[in-house]
């Protein structure tokens, strides 16, 4: 069909071990992908909290220098941000949305590929830092002038634009295959109004995503150049404003925000309902409070700055948006304690999770309630009050959630139970460590702790809790340890489930467990919220789509999309492509070759990739 | 029915909205990218007038040469979309000469940006200078690499129509590449209009 | 044991927000950065808003939380057959549970859109205005000079304010952004390069109040704090005065020895440091020294300032505070050749000792 005059070596066909996952296209296999190198991820963020948390657990302590610990608080932040919470949420989208909506993969399986390899580059480059000459120690929002060359010499902000930036193309391509497979791939009869809550969740936030990247995007190249090429964006000295800087970061910041939270309430808008045997209740406003609350949540970031001087007017108005996205929030919770009401609620660990997400949740929005408003935030912000609220809406929120979500999906994507005795130990576990952790953190942030801090002085009334919060930071740190014990011994020899273990209502659970390459046999018609719960006890039968009738029309007629080098190489370009530009005002034409050689291979990857067939034609028999 | 792998068959497309996978990507795609120049304008916009020292846009810029580059890019989307109409029709040396032509329009507003941005260099203004140069020179430079990028691609399809590779079929990849080549154009009407047209206004610096 | 894991719920949350009313309003009265132990008008407004908003959070979360725990015990799976009633929603329902939170939000708004005017709009602009520069890492203050229109005063790290008066400070920074908080007298604003903000302060009550920087601004962030000491008019009149008049030159051998030293090229403490009365010390990199005896802590709040306190900071700062400008910029701290010995030490104490 189309012939190409460059030595391209041949597509893989069929390979096998790690060659395999390497070339994978297959969505199920890029969440695994996704989800183990999130969990990592997830453990070295905690590993640096540790180091946090005992440094902090008396006064005057030197476990680490006060550089060290600048930079251990930024390297938490920004790993549990984007390299764990965003990806094992992504682990979930490419997992589960194709199962939910009846689809046998996502729109764009090679964009899929590389999205995944494209996040790992970036979490290689940030976590590289540490060894070579020191991480960003800016904070994970990296405030202007402080990120300027004059003032952080040396190459560790670099590192963290440069990380944030791969990171950004990462969610970028990952959003954009979202959004047109959620809109253009699924099941005959799945109306947008009857998809699963967790589909329409991961919908909004892949909107959300390509709207806010770009600004934060631009924001890192503006601070880059200024590092690199002596430019003014942020320079006091040629008139610039450090306060553009927060405006574009919190711009893209609050909808991140939004990001992280909004898939969580997906997860547990599906745990609910299966373990109280209801249907969500009122899942119009329940749909309709996500596309409010990611729509507020552009009109409100400023509250991130009340304290910087934007004036009476501008302060007032956001403390009114600010609280106005209370409402949404509020009325999400409200009907997932209405599904639990009048039905039969059987408490599974993932069903504990998800109610002890929604306790957490209340105490850290309405925290968040109190920094609304600006005045009394001026005494809150900056200080330890405000660790405690993010850690309530992060942790208490979003990582209790992904658990869940865990629990809930393991069945479906190994075939095995997680072990339900070990799972109940665990969620107490978690559950009143992560309390004994970060309520206290209240007290020391309204008795006057300010936030990032090395140490304090013991004439502060700060010391209690300071010690209290750090033994259960450890705790929650066992808690941890016991929830990978499960995962990886249920994984090996846990009870093997069926395909339907929870007696779910969407139709992920209408399939094996785990299901076939081609998730489905045939694609089901579907005619109603809930389609498997309604052929189930309904009587409503999933028709399925004319024209196979039996197995073999089946499997003839499946194509699947076939591995391909190109999404790893293109990857492979965008890694070394960043290294060079790193370097380029220390070494300026290495630099400039290397950052050249790195966007060449990307540019000979992605040609090849247009131009490869997304079937060999050559390739006889189906997958 | 409703595959993953849905080639082109014809105009039916198997999607739940009828759409192409490809072309609703182009659609996002752009989204970000508006989202991307509206923070750089932002930035530009705010900046203005804030300089401390010169040059000032009324020193350097020449609004009758940029409108001609602003001209020759305009074209450059009527010869894109010329391009697009002589492939579906099947005139396949039409095609050649128009998707060319948009390539050559298109490398001919890249050679004024670099003289321009040469006139500015020697007349004093580069990125460090001040806050005017950093953010004009980041905003248009970037918006030309778009160009750059978008003019390789223009190359890529015209080669590969030599190739017997662009068939009235295949039109879709044309449809794609005109829609970032006209979204590029329309950023660049933007950026003309907010940086060079209202920067030489009096009392704006 | 589903009924234990979701009674034991209900009780662990009841218990911690008992717990966590008793301990926020008896434990933290009286520490020195306590936001409850408010001295003035804006503190105070700012606690009785976080009161009243907190009060309204603890009735939200009482009410909820009481549903959702009933509902977790009370609707238990009793048989695998249960077959709940498949309800998709009650549109009254949801109609109401958005009203009520709009409502409350909207008792909460009112009382904060108006603190946040009052504390932003200072209720005497002609009151004394003070400036404050932040720097990395310690706090430059700026006082009108008592007699003469042209002059300033000029002091550092710790801030003497009227009792009972409205203070003015207009807060910049030379560097990074950092933030200025006492949080007995008033909720912290930012001091930030290129774009001034001001303050307006107020302590109804005569002591000393703790501040510390509250915004990340490097290294030695969690060691930039500084001192506020409220005084009757009198006394504070008193003080400025002080402050106004140059250092006289020392006498004593001991102390002249070290001002020679202070002004001399062995120790180099003229370039960084201002003492009015002294022709060679005029630098401004550090802060003005003119009266540092008077001031009852060195180094921005973290060391005493006596012969222990000033001793350990002249010979070893970066032991005191990692990354300070004085450890990394100055050659006797940063060549081991030019080290000061524990002669000229002593001589520099003797000298620093007497500027009061």
């Amino acid at each position: 069909m189309t012939t190409i005059s460059l030595p391209i070596p041949k597509r893989p066909v069929h390979p096998t071990g790690v060659w395999s996952w390497i070339t994978t296209v297959d969505h199920k296999r890029i969440g695994i992908l996704y989800g183990v190198t999130a969990f990592i991820m997830f453990l070295t963020g905690g590993f640096e909290a540790m180091y946090i948390r005992a440094q902090l657990a008396q006064p005057g302590q030197d476990l680490v220098s006060p550089e060290v610990y600048n930079q251990l608080f930024t390297m938490h932040g920004t790993t549990m941000i984007f390299l764990a919470i965003m990806p094992m949420g992504a682990a979930f989208f490419n997992y589960i949305i194709p199962l939910q909506i009846g689809a046998r993969d996502v729109a764009f399986p090679r964009l899929n590929a590389f999205s995944y390899w494209t996040f790992l580059a970036g979490a290689l480059m940030l976590n590289l830092s540490w060894v070579l000459g020191g991480a960003p120690n800016a904070g994970w929002f990296g405030y202007a002038p402080l990120t300027s060359s004059v003032f952080n010499p040396g190459h560790g902000i670099d590192f963290w634009i440069l990380s944030l930036q791969i990171l950004g193309i990462a969610s970028l391509a990952a959003a954009f295959n979202f959004v047109v497979t959620i809109i253009n791939m699924r099941a005959p009869g799945m109306l947008l109004m009857r998809m699963p809550l967790f589909t329409w969740m991961t919908f909004i936030t892949s909107l959300l995503l390509i709207l806010a990247f770009p600004v934060i995007t631009v924001a890192l190249i503006q601070l880059l150049f200024d590092r690199q090429f002596e430019t003014n964006f942020f320079v006091p000295a040629a008139g610039a404003s450090p306060v553009l800087w927060q405006h574009l970061f919190w711009i893209f910041g609050h909808p991140e925000v939004y990001i992280l939270i909004l898939p969580a309430m997906g997860i547990v808008s599906e745990i609910i309902p299966t373990f109280s045997k209801k249907p969500m209740f009122g899942y119009p406003v329940v749909v309709l409070s996500g596309v409010i609350i990611a729509f507020m949540g552009w009109m409100v970031w400023s509250h991130h700055m009340f304290t910087v001087g934007l004036g009476p007017v501008a302060n007032s108005v956001f403390a009114l948006t600010t609280m106005a996205i209370a409402v949404p929030t509020g009325v999400k919770i409200f009907n997932w304690i209405a599904t639990m009401w009048r039905g039969s609620i059987e408490f599974k660990t993932a069903m504990l999770f998800a109610v002890g997400f929604i306790w957490l949740f209340i105490i850290g929005g309405l925290s968040g309630v109190m920094h609304s408003s600006a005045a009394s935030d001026a005494q809150q912000q900056d200080t330890y009050f405000v660790v405690a609220h993010l850690h309530y809406v992060l942790f208490g929120g979003s990582i209790m959630a992904l658990l869940a979500g865990i629990y809930y999906w393991f069945p479906k994507i190994t075939g095995r139970l997680m072990n339900e005795t070990v799972g109940k130990i665990n969620f107490w576990l978690v559950f009143i460590a992560m309390n004994i952790t970060f309520f206290p953190m209240h007290f020391t942030g309204l008795n006057g702790m300010p936030r990032r801090i090395y140490t304090y002085d013991s004439d502060m009334g700060w010391d209690l809790w300071n010690a209290v919060s750090s033994a259960g930071a450890f705790m929650l740190g066992a808690g941890i340890l016991l929830f990978l014990y499960n995962a990886i011994t249920s994984a090996r020899s846990g009870e093997v489930a069926s395909a339907d273990p929870w007696d779910g209502r969407t139709l992920e659970w209408s399939i094996s467990s785990p299901p076939p390459e081609y998730n489905f046999e045939q694609i089901p018609i579907v005619q109603g919220r809930d389609p498997f719960w309604a052929q189930k006890y309904g009587g409503v039968a999933m028709v399925p789509v004319a024209g196979g009738s039996g197995e073999d029309a089946v499997h003839h007629s499946i194509h699947l999309p076939q591995p391909s080098y190109w999404p790893f190489v293109a990857s492979i370009g965008i890694f070394i492509g960043s290294f060079g530009v790193l370097y380029i005002n220390a070494a300026s034409w290495i630099g400039v070759a290397v950052a050249g050689i790195g966007a060449l291979i990307t540019m000979i990857a992605i040609y090849a990739w247009s131009l490869e067939p997304v079937n060999d034609p050559d390739d006889g028999a189906a997958h | 029915m409703a595959e993953a792998t849905a080639a082109i068959h014809g105009e039916h497309e198997e999607t739940s909205t009828g759409l192409n996978n490809r072309k609703l990507l182009m659609w996002a795609f752009l989204g970000s990218d508006c989202m991307f120049f509206g923070t750089l304008i932002a930035t530009y916009v705010v900046y203005q007038g804030k300089s401390i020292k010169g040059p000032y846009p009324i020193d350097v810029f020449s609004i009758p040469v940029t409108s001609v580059s602003t001209f020759v890019l305009l074209m450059s989307s009527m010869s894109m979309v010329l391009a697009y109409a002589a492939l579906r029709r099947g005139n396949l040396s039409s095609f050649r000469i128009w998707i060319f032509s948009t390539a050559i329009l298109g490398i001919t507003f890249l050679g004024f940006q670099v003289f321009e941005f040469r006139d500015f260099v020697h007349e004093g203004l580069t990125p460090k200078t001040n806050l005017f140069g950093s953010t004009f020179f980041t905003l248009t430079g970037l918006h030309g690499a778009h160009v750059t990028l978008g003019v390789i691609w223009l190359l890529s399809l015209g080669f590969h129509s030599f190739k017997g590779g662009m068939t009235p079929d295949k039109h879709l990849e044309v449809d794609l590449a005109a829609l970032y080549w006209h979204f590029v154009d329309v950023v660049w009407i933007i950026i003309f209009t907010v940086v060079y047209l209202f920067g030489v206004f009096p009392g704006i610096n | 044991m589903s009924t234990t894991s979701s009674r034991s719920k209900a009780y662990l949350g009841g218990l911690l927000l008992l717990s966590s009313i008793a301990l926020l309003t008896g434990c933290a009265l009286d520490d020195p950065q306590s936001t409850f132990d408010t001295v003035g008008p804006v503190s105070q407004s700012q606690l009785m808003l976080f009161y009243w908003i907190f009060g309204a959070a603890v009735v939200v979360f009482i009410v909820v939380g009481a549903v959702l725990a009933y509902t977790s015990i009370r609707f238990r799976r009793k048989s695998p057959d249960d077959n709940p009633p498949q309800t998709h929603g009650n549109t009254p329902m949801e109609i109401g549970w958005t009203i009520v939170p709009v409502l409350l939000l909207a008792v909460v708004a009112v009382p904060t859109v108006m603190t946040i005017f009052d504390n932003a709009n200072s209720p005497d602009p002609g009151a004394l205005t003070v400036e404050a520069v932040g720097r990395q890492w310690w706090f430059e203050f700026r006082y009108p000079h008592p007699t003469d229109p042209d002059e300033q005063v000029v002091t550092a790290n710790e801030l003497h304010i009227p009792v009972g008066e409205v203070v003015n400070i207009n807060l910049e920074s030379r560097d990074v952004i950092h933030s200025f908080w006492i949080p007995k007298i008033a909720g912290k604003v930012d001091m930030v390069p290129n774009n001034s903000n001001t303050i307006w302060i107020q302590s109804d009550e005569a002591g000393e109040f703790y501040g510390q920087c509250a915004e990340f601004c490097g290294e030695a962030h969690a060691l930039m704090k500084f001192r506020v000491v409220a005084q009757p008019k009198a006394e504070y009149d008193a003080w400025l005065l002080g402050q106004a008049a140059p250092a006289v030159d020392a006498v004593e051998p001991l102390a002249a020895e070290g001002q020679a030293l202070f002004e001399g090229n062995v120790a180099g403490c003229w370039a960084c440091h201002t003492i009015s009365g002294s022709a060679k010390s005029r630098g401004s990199v550090g802060p003005n020294l003119t009266h540092v005896a008077s001031r009852g802590l060195i180094a921005s709040g973290i060391i005493e300032n006596d012969q222990a306190g000033l001793r350990s900071w002249l010979t070893d700062p970066c032991e005191s505070k990692p990354g300070n400008t004085m450890c990394t910029g100055a050659a006797v701290y940063n060549n081991p050749d030019k080290a000061l010995d524990e002669k000229q030490i002593s001589a520099l104490v003797a000298y620093l000792r007497g500027l009061d």
